[in-house]
């Protein structure tokens, strides 16, 4: 052995007693990945280098916020002049959070599409409808933090709609403030847990890639891999297409955050809060909107609470909700059009939201929501019952390299 | 190349549905839309105009000052805007703060310095409210934040106030101006004309001042925009290099798969 090898023995020195050298080998670099994973896919990667950049971004942010009601905005706004590029931090991790949503729901709806959610990737589902309700518990609790009217006004109406719970709503309520209205002592928790469930979301994240990674990717022909011509090794491939994927991003939200930083933010966020005046209209940041228009779409607060908890708990059911046996909806002739409704469904959600809840608003709301519930429990049963799937390929190496040389066939128009 | 096309597709469409519904959360219902005007400050290579934010200093120290406080900025800050030492220390000094105590346990009275903030016109949000009928003049440091329109806002409002004929309903004591969301505000018209006499010589007509006091309002609320609008233009001319860069990259590394 010559002497280069020294630096080599120590690392197996190292790896043997804790293999971490030979985990991070087999998860990031030798990982075989399906060779057909189109762009689509590129959004888990990014969704987990965003939790990594708000972690940072927030961890920063804290050392020098204050959570005290009397001294929070001013706190914020100190950041904002007197923190050396505090500004920059700031303004990162107020758009870092939408750029979070944003990566994450596209991910959702890539999911939807290609059938990732099926047999075996059941409980990769679940943990990742885990880390969007951890996400919006951490959105919510972060935006409380600088205590203007949306941040105070939020507060309220969120904490109030356990009141509508029978009997021990009204405790619940008080018991969730800390008192017997907004103050200090919720601003205390919900900074407190602000800092809490990020770590949490890290873990549940693992969970995510630790059950990805017992199956590996779905793709966008829906079928397994059946050996190593379908596959290509994780690192360099997909590395260099998820970093030229994190450059489109990164391009997209430091516009955001250099030339539009309030852009996606509400103005009365920046009137400190006065519980003595209320906002004429309390709207959420935009990636609550559709669940706010669930939530409004009945005059029944109860029933509004119920819907829009429902609307997150039925995703859980869809591995067996959707009855069709192929995954990718390229094959699906029926469902391939359902789920561009569906997308349009959110979307409209989303506007009915941002409005007052009256007129066509309101009208647009209610069947959204029907048709939300609809698609879920009644479309995705029935579809896969009545619906005849196109043949499927052999394998994933055939039509790819197929596609090469002769014309392209049907399954390049998967990636459509 | 068509892959590339549905990425950045989904990144442009996810922009296009948040700015969708960021502007429809945000139209007001019952104030006049304020006109867009020409800002220094506006677009990517913006940024404030100097002898406009002076001068617009001169309009609040002599008028808007009286009633309204600007408790976020310190004399210090007037240094980014372009008066050297000796000026901020003569501005700060014409203000007088309550300090202390002293050693004998007294509270006293000294001029303001540099490190202070603006100085309230009133000792307290009580002082200020019986001053004003009730009403409290908000502190103006995030104003340009604060409202829906910014700066087309301030503007309007400062030269929009209009002789209520009575079919608007205005309360006694109030003033009636189209774009103060309901019509009725409890601040008087501010400025008429000719209200200072601008150091640099410019005429000081209702335009001029409302414009001015609109821009260096807009840099107290945002004082950084010129160094973020410059950092901003570097940052994002060398990631459009960098992701140029990692797509060849891409390219040539899978060339040999297809």
């Amino acid at each position: 052995m010559s002497n280069d090898s020294v630096g080599k023995r120590v690392v197996q020195w190292f790896d043997h007693r804790l293999p971490l050298v030979t985990f991070v080998n087999h998860s990031l670099v030798e990982y075989p990945a399906p060779r057909n994973l189109s762009y689509w896919w590129t959004f888990g990667s990014l969704a987990g280098i965003v939790l990594v950049l708000q972690i940072v971004t927030g961890i920063v942010l804290a050392m020098h916020y204050t959570p005290h009601v009397d001294m929070a905005f001013v706190s914020v706004e100190r950041i904002m002049r007197d923190v050396n590029y505090g500004w920059l931090i700031r303004y990162m991790h107020a758009n870092g959070g939408s750029a979070f949503f944003a990566v994450v729901y596209i991910h959702i709806y890539r999911g939807l599409y290609y059938g990732s959610y099926k047999d075996p990737r059941e409980v990769l589902w679940w943990m990742g409808l885990i880390i969007l309700i951890l996400m919006m518990m951490n959105a919510f609790t972060g935006y409380v933090l600088p205590w203007g009217q949306m941040s105070f006004w939020a507060a309220t109406v969120i904490t109030n709609l356990f009141s509508a719970i029978p009997l021990v709503g009204d405790s619940i309520v008080t018991w969730l403030w800390g008192g017997y209205a907004v103050g200090n002592p919720a601003l205390n928790r919900f900074y407190s847990l602000h800092y809490l469930l990020p770590f949490l979301l890290v873990a549940v994240v693992f969970l995510h890639l630790w059950a990805l990674h017992t199956f590996g990717s779905n793709n966008p022909l829906g079928i397994d891999a059946k050996g190593p011509q379908d596959q290509i090794p994780f690192h360099p491939y997909y590395t260099v297409k998820d970093l030229f994927g994190l450059g489109v991003l990164m391009i997209v939200l430091l516009a955001f955050v250099f030339f539009a930083p309030n852009f996606l933010g509400h103005p009365d966020n920046y009137i400190p809060a006065n519980p003595l005046v209320t906002p004429a209209h309390i709207v959420p940041e935009w990636y609550f909107l559709p669940f706010y228009a669930i939530l409004r779409s009945v005059p029944d607060k109860l029933l509004g609470v119920v819907l829009m908890f429902g609307s997150l708990a039925v995703p859980f059911l869809l591995p067996w909700l959707d009855t069709s046996k192929v995954r990718s909806a390229t094959f699906r002739p029926i469902y391939k059009q359902v789920f561009w409704f569906l997308v349009v469904d959110g979307i409209v959600l989303g506007w009915c939201g941002s409005q007052p809840p009256e007129g066509i608003a309101l009208i647009l709301a209610r069947i959204s929501t029907a048709y939300y519930f609809l698609h879920f429990l009644v479309l995705m049963p029935l579809i896969g019952m009545i619906e005849k799937p196109r043949p499927l390929p052999t394998s994933i190496a055939e039509p790819v390299l197929k596609g090469g040389d002769a014309a392209a066939t049907a399954p390049t128009r998967g990636r459509s | 190349m068509a892959r590339v096309g549905h990425g950045i597709l989904g990144l442009v469409a996810v922009a296009a549905v948040g700015f969708g519904l960021a502007t429809t959360a945000q139209a007001a219902a019952d104030a006049a839309q304020p006109p867009a005007q020409k800002w220094s400050f506006d677009g990517i290579f913006g940024s404030f105009d100097r002898a406009a934010t002076q001068r617009g200093l001169q309009v609040f120290l002599e008028v808007c000052g009286n009633c309204h406080g600007l408790d976020l900025v310190a004399y210090r800050n007037l240094a980014e805007i372009g008066y050297d030492e000796d000026q901020v220390k003569a501005i700060a000094a014409q203000f007088s703060v309550e300090d202390g105590p002293d050693e004998e346990g007294e509270m006293f009275t000294r001029e303001a310095r540099p490190s202070d903030a603006f100085v309230s016109p009133y000792r307290n949000a009580k002082e200020a409210a019986m001053i004003n009928g009730g009403a409290l003049p908000p502190d103006l440091s995030l104003m340009y934040k604060a409202r829906m329109g910014g700066a087309d806002y301030m503007y309007a409002l400062l030269i929009g106030y209009e002789e209520d004929t009575g079919d608007h309903g205005v309360p006694e004591g109030l003033f009636y101006n189209p774009y103060f969301p309901g019509g009725a505000t409890a601040m008087p018209p501010p400025l008429y004309g000719d209200d200072v006499e601008y150091a640099d010589g410019t005429e000081a007509t209702i335009e001029q001042e409302s414009k001015d006091v609109t821009v260096f309002l807009a840099w107290a609320a945002e004082p950084n925009l010129d160094a973020r609008k410059r950092l901003g233009t570097k940052v994002l001319l060398f990631l459009i290099v960098l992701t140029a860069l990692l797509y060849a990259t891409k390219r040539k590394v899978w060339r040999d798969l297809h």
